[in-house]
């Protein structure tokens, strides 16, 4: 069986995400960028699936600019047997993503792709959910538990509000991965330095015949409203005073 | 568990501008000899340019040697030095004092360091140099007969006691003929050299600075494109030395700093709060109103110029950039003269690489070359600045005019320095300094600063800033020095909490900025800074 994982190259978690000053967008000049929490935590699941002998072979996608290559070699760094990166300089949103994921499939032909639940930049929740319909196939979204039955069938456990919910999916499938799932690995230097002779295969997004023109405009962005300091109240008078006054809340 | 192992020609520890700049200079010349050479850079910081902090005007000459088209390949130098300004700050005035000639700036570039490493760092790239941010050098490797034979990068996924967790990775060993240690100022691996083969014993100690740095985006209104201030004199006591800049560069974007001498002797000051009290100064403030303040970081500086210069090689490796010390300080200048030393080491080991009669595994050609060098004579002329500083600020003014101006740099003395921890007195001899508290606009507190810094240390891990002796830290450094680690640590790593049997030091070490004054200044040197796990540290952007 062949898994395929979409990976995308997003500003780090570390990093406090600033809007331009212009409002445009998040400032991402000289920002260190990596890949998708919820990506790493993809590529370990198939790795696993993959070590389990249960995946014959592995290859993670990125769509973006040539720097989402890094993001590709880190995948291959991990354990992925190849990358392939549709490449594009211009903005490609959720829908865009999903199309060209589809491309991607029908080309590779795998029987299970992994995808993060969200990525942490837009966090859009958006493209597994598309690419399931966009492929008539089934979908586990927000896993937290996975297991292959034989070759027709999966197990999916899934973090829903009030506890976990256990689905059985036909495959093909498509899963998205959540926090849960498993503990990716460290990138090992020695597997770094294998990965630099992986393959890697780019297809120009402009060649895919997908229609990637953004359907959302970004009207503005902005910090959050700064949160006030507290203040300290005398006594339950002055606070139910402060509720139905200030905060108008009861 | 056994280690993996990798052979190169020449492994690098740290992708700074001395270490970069050595690695593309023995590519180029492998290149146009027509010799494979195999290089590789290790950088603790999670990708090239996170941990680099510096001012910065930027004197491109060491760069037009490494590329001299270096403009058409687009390093991002993109504002040329404007007008200098040089003011001595009283609490109230700025007195406008001649700018010192070797603080003139003419053909010189403001830019983020950081910046130019990350540009440095894909030349390299394109040459086949392999670098490999997130992993830091965390042991020195020797051969039977003592000869360094590379360095392991340290393991991954211990947990705090020191065993392995559920993800533990081994480290890996990097075998080289040549290993270059480029690990900027007070580097950890260094500091071990410098005793297992007594690199240290002809020069004075070096000495340090800490500089504190912070980024703003400033309203255009405020703006003067390429304009350069540096200031001497308040908030400092005339005995401390220090002093500030201000660049202004790029779109809006102004870098201010203060830096203050590390052999300070009040045990009180702050150099944190030194910074922030100091932009509250009425020359100064006025640029910020309206502006937001986008990154914090800070680092030390290496001051001690010629006179601390070390013995550079030893068998299997050698020394270059800030780690030795190259950093001319009347300029407050060291990126040239790190690139040249690492560009000059690249040479020197290239010609040693060649020589194939040689037995010496020691590339005492590094020196030899270094010495017939611009970087040399500059060095010199400039050696006996700073240590006049012992006496004082005013004296010391007037003893780098007359050296500058009259005995141009050819005085037949050199002064000596001593080694910044011993400069500390007793608490008890020193009076409290009673620092303003932060306004959130123009002036901050610690935490709120750090947050800028985008630190991280993967949690669970062993303690990065070890103690020598744990018993130290409450009999020495709290009951003489009063805790000082609390006050010139940056990143608040050091806290000393009062619980009911008395005080206890606190390190939250996941602040660790990397800045490594602990190690510098602690006064018994109880305190010894070993790398964290690889990728850790801050994430500066554009610092
Ligand atoms: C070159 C480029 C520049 C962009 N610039 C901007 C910009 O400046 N501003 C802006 O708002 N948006 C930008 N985007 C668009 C942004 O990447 C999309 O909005 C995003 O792809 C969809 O949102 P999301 O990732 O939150 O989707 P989600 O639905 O949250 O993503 C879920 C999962 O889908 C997969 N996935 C998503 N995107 C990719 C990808 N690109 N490659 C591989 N797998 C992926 C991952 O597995 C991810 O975990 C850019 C995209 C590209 C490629
Ligand atoms: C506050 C301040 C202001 C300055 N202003 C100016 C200025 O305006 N103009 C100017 O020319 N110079 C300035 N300098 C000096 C200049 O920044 C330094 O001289 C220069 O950065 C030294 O280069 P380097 O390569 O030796 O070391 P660094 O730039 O310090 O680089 C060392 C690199 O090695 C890495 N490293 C260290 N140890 C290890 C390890 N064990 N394993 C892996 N990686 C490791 C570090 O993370 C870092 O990336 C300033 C310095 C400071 C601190
Ligand atoms: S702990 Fe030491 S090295 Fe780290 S930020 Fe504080 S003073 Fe600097």
């Amino acid at each position: 069986m062949k898994i395929l994982v979409a990976v995308k190259r997003a500003i780090d978690y570390n990093v406090k995400a600033r809007p331009k000053a212009d409002g445009s967008d998040v400032d991402l000049a000289n920002v260190k960028m990596s890949m998708n929490p919820f990506d790493e935590i993809a590529v370990e699941e198939a790795i696993r699936l993959q070590e389990a002998g249960v995946a014959s072979e592995t290859v993670a996608v990125s769509i973006g600019p040539k720097q989402c290559q890094e993001t590709l070699r880190t995948a291959m760094a991990m354990g992925i047997d190849r990358g392939i990166l549709v490449s594009s300089d211009d903005e490609v949103q959720p829908l865009a993503v999903a199309k060209l994921l589809k491309s991607v499939v029908e080309k590779e032909q795998p029987e299970l792709v992994i995808v993060g639940k969200q990525a942490i930049d837009d966090d859009s929740n958006q493209v597994g959910q598309m690419l399931a319909a966009l492929l008539g196939w089934s979908q586990g979204t927000f896993a937290c538990g996975v297991e292959l039955d034989g070759s027709e069938s999966l197990t999916v456990r899934r973090e829903i509000d009030g506890g976990i919910q256990t689905l059985d999916l036909k495959m093909p499938a498509v899963i998205t991965t959540d926090l849960r799932l498993n503990e990716p690995r460290y990138v090992k230097l020695p597997n770094i330095m294998k990965a630099k002779k992986k393959p890697l295969d780019v297809i120009e997004a402009g060649e895919t015949g997908v229609d990637i023109k953004p359907r959302l405009v970004t009207l503005k962005v902005t910090e959050p409203p700064v949160r006030e300091g507290g203040v300290k109240v005398e006594d339950v008078n002055e606070l139910i005073e402060k509720l139905r006054n200030e905060a108008k809340v009861i | 568990m056994e280690r993996e192992s990798m052979q190169f020609d020449v492994v690098i520890v740290g992708g700074g501008p001395s270490g970069l700049s050595a690695a593309i200079r023995l590519k180029q010349l492998g290149l146009s000899a027509g010799k494979e050479i195999s290089v590789c850079v290790l950088e603790k910081a999670s990708e090239i340019g996170a941990h680099i902090l510096s001012g910065a005007v930027i004197e491109p000459r060491s760069l037009s040697e490494l590329f001299p088209n270096w403009a058409e390949l687009g390093a991002p130098l993109h504002t040329p030095a404007g007008k200098d300004r040089f003011l001595y700050l009283t609490k109230k005035r700025a007195l406008r004092l001649p700018t010192p000639p070797q603080m003139h700036n003419k053909g010189n570039f403001i830019a983020s360091l950081g910046n130019l490493c990350r540009w440095l760092a894909e030349q390299a790239e394109e040459l086949e140099v392999e670098v490999y941010p997130g992993f830091a050098a965390a042991e020195v490797l020797y051969d039977a007969q003592g000869v360094v034979k590379g360095v392991a990068t340290g393991d991954m996924g211990l947990l705090e006691d020191g065993t392995e967790g559920p993800n533990f990775e081994r480290g890996m060993e990097l075998h080289a003929k040549q290993t270059i240690f480029a690990e900027g100022a007070r580097g950890s691996l260094t500091k071990t050299l410098f005793e297992r083969f007594d690199l240290r014993s002809e020069s004075d100690p070096q000495v340090f600075g800490l500089g504190i740095k912070e980024l703003w985006e400033v309203e255009p209104s405020n703006h003067k494109k390429g304009q350069i201030t540096h200031t001497t004199g308040w908030p400092l006591d005339t005995k401390t030395y220090g002093g500030s800049w201000m660049y202004h560069f790029d779109d809006n974007l102004v870098s201010i700093g203060f830096v203050v001498g590390l052999n300070y002797r009040n045990p009180y000051l702050s150099p944190f709060e030194e910074m922030q009290r100091f932009k509250t100064h009425p020359a100064i403030s006025s640029v910020f109103d309206g502006g937001k303040r986008i990154a914090y970081g800070a680092r030390a500086i290496s001051a001690g110029g010629f006179q601390s210069i070390p013995k550079l090689t030893f068998p299997g490796g050698m020394l270059v950039g800030d780690t030795a010390g190259f950093l001319n300080l009347p300029k407050i200048k060291g990126t040239h003269t790190a690139m040249k030393s690492g560009m000059t080491a690249a040479e020197a080991i290239f010609e040693s690489l060649e020589d194939t009669q040689s037995i010496s595994n020691e590339v005492t050609g590094y020196r030899q070359r270094l010495e017939g060098t611009w970087l040399w004579d500059e060095l010199k002329k400039v050696r006996n600045i700073k240590p006049s500083f012992h006496w004082g600020l005013f004296p010391a003014m007037a003893y780098s005019a007359i050296d500058t101006y009259i005995l141009r740099g050819r005085a037949p003395w050199t002064f000596a320095h001593k080694a910044d921890h011993e400069g500390l007195l007793p608490a008890e001899r020193c009076k409290p300094l009673d620092y303003p508290k932060p306004d959130g606009k123009l002036t901050f507190d610690k935490l709120s600063s750090v947050f800028l810094s985008n630190t991280n240390h993967e949690e669970g891990q062993p303690c990065h800033l070890t103690l020598k002796e744990a018993s130290v830290a409450i009999d020495t450094n709290y009951k003489i020095f009063d805790g000082p680690e609390a006050r010139y640590c940056p990143a608040g790593v050091y806290e000393y909490v009062e619980e009911g049997s008395g005080p206890r030091l606190q390190i939250n070490s996941q602040n660790c900025v990397h800045c490594k004054t602990c190690d510098i200044k602690d006064p018994t040197q109880n305190i010894n800074w070993v790398t964290p796990e690889g990728g850790g540290g801050p994430n500066y952007p554009n610092m």
